[in-house]
């Protein structure tokens, strides 16, 4: 197998903050586009705040912010025109870097059996503008599970290698959010390249930039910025302070591995399953879901062949099929498995847990469970049964 | 695991053309078949692990290797057709060729089960991915203190490899037991389930090593048997099986509790997964 190394970590040289302003924020747009970057950021599209190509500052969801709940979804109208004034929307960043649809290989039929085409070139890298806290420890999550095994995903370790993020420190929490109590937020503190601070009020609206790593250092020194003076950091940390105040949820992670490994028979399960409607939404949402399904085709001719990986969710019944029947044939088989793997064997096979607090899975359920309140519901009736590491 | 033993292409998703060299029909509707490479050498297995094997153009399955380990021109496979990608392996003609990655997985502990009393049990297709570990068993079975076999069919007809199952049961030093839940006329044998033929062995629990592989139902009352009569939950290895689709712990499919199958087993130790074996489901 080939040594692909995961993506180097990206060091923090000595960041003397620096201040952009709108135009300023453009120039940096601008130098990626030049630099061949294929540059992504939130905008909007179907009501909801999504990822997607933008050029323009102007693409961004400018003066729009999100009021989100157990689900629950809806954009609203903000007081200022902040470009970054809002929480994630239904799209992660695993989109792109994990795309839901990837070709892995064509083959044809040959005299002797068949062979396999070569590679498509590489498209352009990406650059990721706005990725929040709780999104660099998903895609640093999702490298351990694609590049930190003894096999890797050669599709995931090029979009990953070449991309550029450049992170935002989040000035809104959404009623969902709980990435204070998971750990992963709403400070950026590593993985980025450029790290952002909008501030906004009567007087101003710039962003504090920080670089993360000498790309960003780099890019940071062509861009017209100005120096950052105490004041403005202040701002910066007051604005991630506030945030970090305004969490709609939390999750008390003591013990939870422990706790959800030792209970597969509790009756939340049950309760939960009741509700559940097996859509697969939160998998969808989730920026660390990370399980596909592959699906052979050919042609009418049967001389060319394709195999196309697809994202796959553990709520539908096809995904633990053998012969004979699906291992998990219940609702509430496939949400206890869910669950337990997001929030308990993640750390046995990753070292992490597979939460990062975005609170996607309970906003964009549609009959608002809620992840939070489940651990909960199972933490103040715990179980006896010594199950282990079931 | 050993770089031998590690696939060579540098994208592990990519299968390489495999020539089926011999067929042979082992039941209605199971075939062994042997495969060589169009390009390259056969790389070394150990026994209980798998390949994944490509059917042009309808899909992919994992199979367990069922050959011997010692031979190095050819992977075996024994197969059951039992869906569209089965169906077309199983029907392959010696010529045709299949696409294969692997092999992947754990394997029978072989090796560390020397010195001990050996136990061997089987159900239905399970007597295949034991065979290679049987294979290297004999080979060398003044290692190990006494050595049964025992497998399970639905029925006569059912039966693996009954030519070989016959010369292992002349030997002196294995002891091959057999049962078939419903037996024909032509049946003078047990009838009855798997861990039923236990007790016709002769085994020291304290100093036994067993490997189980069959439907889970059997792993289960089988594990369950070997435990009452004494054997170390520690020295049960069982062969799991789950839905995979990528035999390298990228796609999820596999999962059971902690473990991914493909890449944490199929060979796994009781005393790892005997809680959650006994939750339906999970």
């Amino acid at each position: 197998m080939q040594p692909t190394a995961p993506p180097d970590p990206q060091t923090a040289p000595p960041a003397e903050p620096v201040l952009l302003d709108r135009a300023g924020l453009q120039a940096l747009l601008d130098a990626l586009a030049a630099r061949g970057f294929d540059v992504i950021g939130p905008t909007l599209r179907d009501g909801a705040i999504v990822y997607d190509r933008i050029a323009r500052i102007e693409a961004l969801p400018v003066g729009w912010t999100d009021r989100q709940d157990a689900g629950c979804y809806r954009l609203e109208r903000r007081a200022d025109a902040a470009l970054f004034g809002y929480a994630v929307g239904p799209q992660s960043w695993k989109r792109f870097l994990h795309p839901p649809e990837e070709l892995l290989w064509r083959a044809r039929r040959t005299a002797d059996g068949f062979a396999i085409e070569a590679e498509p070139p590489p498209p352009a890298p990406f650059a990721f503008i706005g990725v929040r806290a709780c999104e660099l420890h998903a895609i640093a999550i999702q490298d351990r599970v694609f590049l930190g095994g003894a096999h890797q995903d050669p599709g995931y370790a090029a979009r990953r290698q070449g991309a550029f993020l450049v992170a935002l420190n989040c000035g809104t929490a959404a009623g969902t959010c709980f990435c204070a109590s998971m750990g992963t937020g709403p400070r950026a503190e590593a993985g980025f390249d450029i790290a952002l601070t909008e501030l906004i009020d009567v007087d101003r609206h710039d962003f504090l930039a920080v670089a993360g790593s000498d790309a960003g250092a780099a890019l940071l020194a062509v861009l017209p910025t100005r120096p950052a003076g105490p004041e403005a950091a202040a701002a910066a940390e007051a604005v991630v302070a506030h945030t970090a105040a305004s969490m709609g949820r939390q999750l008390d992670t003591v013990g939870l591995k422990e706790l959800l490994q030792a209970n597969p028979e509790h009756p939340r399960w049950d309760e939960v399953a009741a509700r559940c409607l097996a859509c697969a939404n939160c998998t969808m949402v989730c920026p660390t879901c990370f399980c596909t399904s592959v699906a052979d085709h050919t042609d009418l001719t049967g001389t060319e062949a394709e195999r196309v990986k697809r994202w796959d969710s553990c709520f539908t019944a096809d995904f633990s099929y053998i012969h004979g029947g699906s291992v998990r044939a219940s609702g509430k088989s496939r949400y206890r498995q869910w669950m337990t793997h997001k929030l308990a064997h993640w750390i046995d096979q990753f070292g992490t847990s597979g939460c990062v607090g975005c609170g996607r899975c309970i906003a964009w359920c549609p009959v608002g469970i809620d992840i939070t309140a489940e651990a909960a519901a199972i933490r103040a009736t715990p179980g006896k049964g010594p199950h282990g590491n079931a | 695991m050993s770089a031998r033993l590690a696939p060579s292409p540098a994208d592990p998703m990519r299968p390489a053309p495999w020539r089926v060299r011999a067929v042979r029909r082992e039941t209605a509707d199971v075939a062994t078949l042997a495969l060589e490479p169009l390009e390259g050498g056969v790389p070394g297995f150990a026994p209980g692990q798998f390949n994944m094997i490509y059917a042009f153009g309808i899909g992919e399955v994992p199979v367990s290797l069922s050959g011997d380990p010692a031979d190095p021109t050819r992977f075996v496979h024994t197969v059951r057709a039992v869906g569209a990608a089965s169906a077309a392996i199983v029907a392959a003609a010696p010529g045709s060729v299949l696409g294969l990655r692997g092999p992947f997985g754990s394997a029978w502990p072989v090796d560390a089960a020397e010195g001990h009393d050996l136990l061997i049990v089987a159900g239905g297709l399970g007597l295949a991915p034991l065979r290679p570990a049987i294979y290297q068993v004999l080979a060398a079975s003044e290692r190990f203190g006494r050595i049964a076999v025992l497998y399970g069919g639905r029925g006569p007809a059912e039966l693996l490899f009954r030519d070989e199952l016959a010369a292992w049961g002349a030997r002196a030093d294995v002891t091959v037991a057999i049962t078939v839940d419903h037996a024909d006329p032509s049946w003078h044998g047990h009838v009855g389930v798997v861990p039923a033929l236990i007790e016709h062995v002769g085994f020291d629990p304290a100093n036994t090593v067993a490997l189980l592989c069959g439907p889970e139902v059997m792993l289960r009352f089988t594990a369950t048997t070997l435990r009452a009569a004494g054997v170390a939950a520690g020295r049960i290895f069982l062969s799991m099986e789950r839905n995979m689709k990528c035999a390298i712990g990228l796609c999820g499919h596999c999962q059971f509790g902690a473990d991914f199958v493909c890449k944490d087993g199929p060979v796994l130790p009781y005393d790892r997964i005997a809680a959650r074996l006994a939750v339906r489901e999970i």
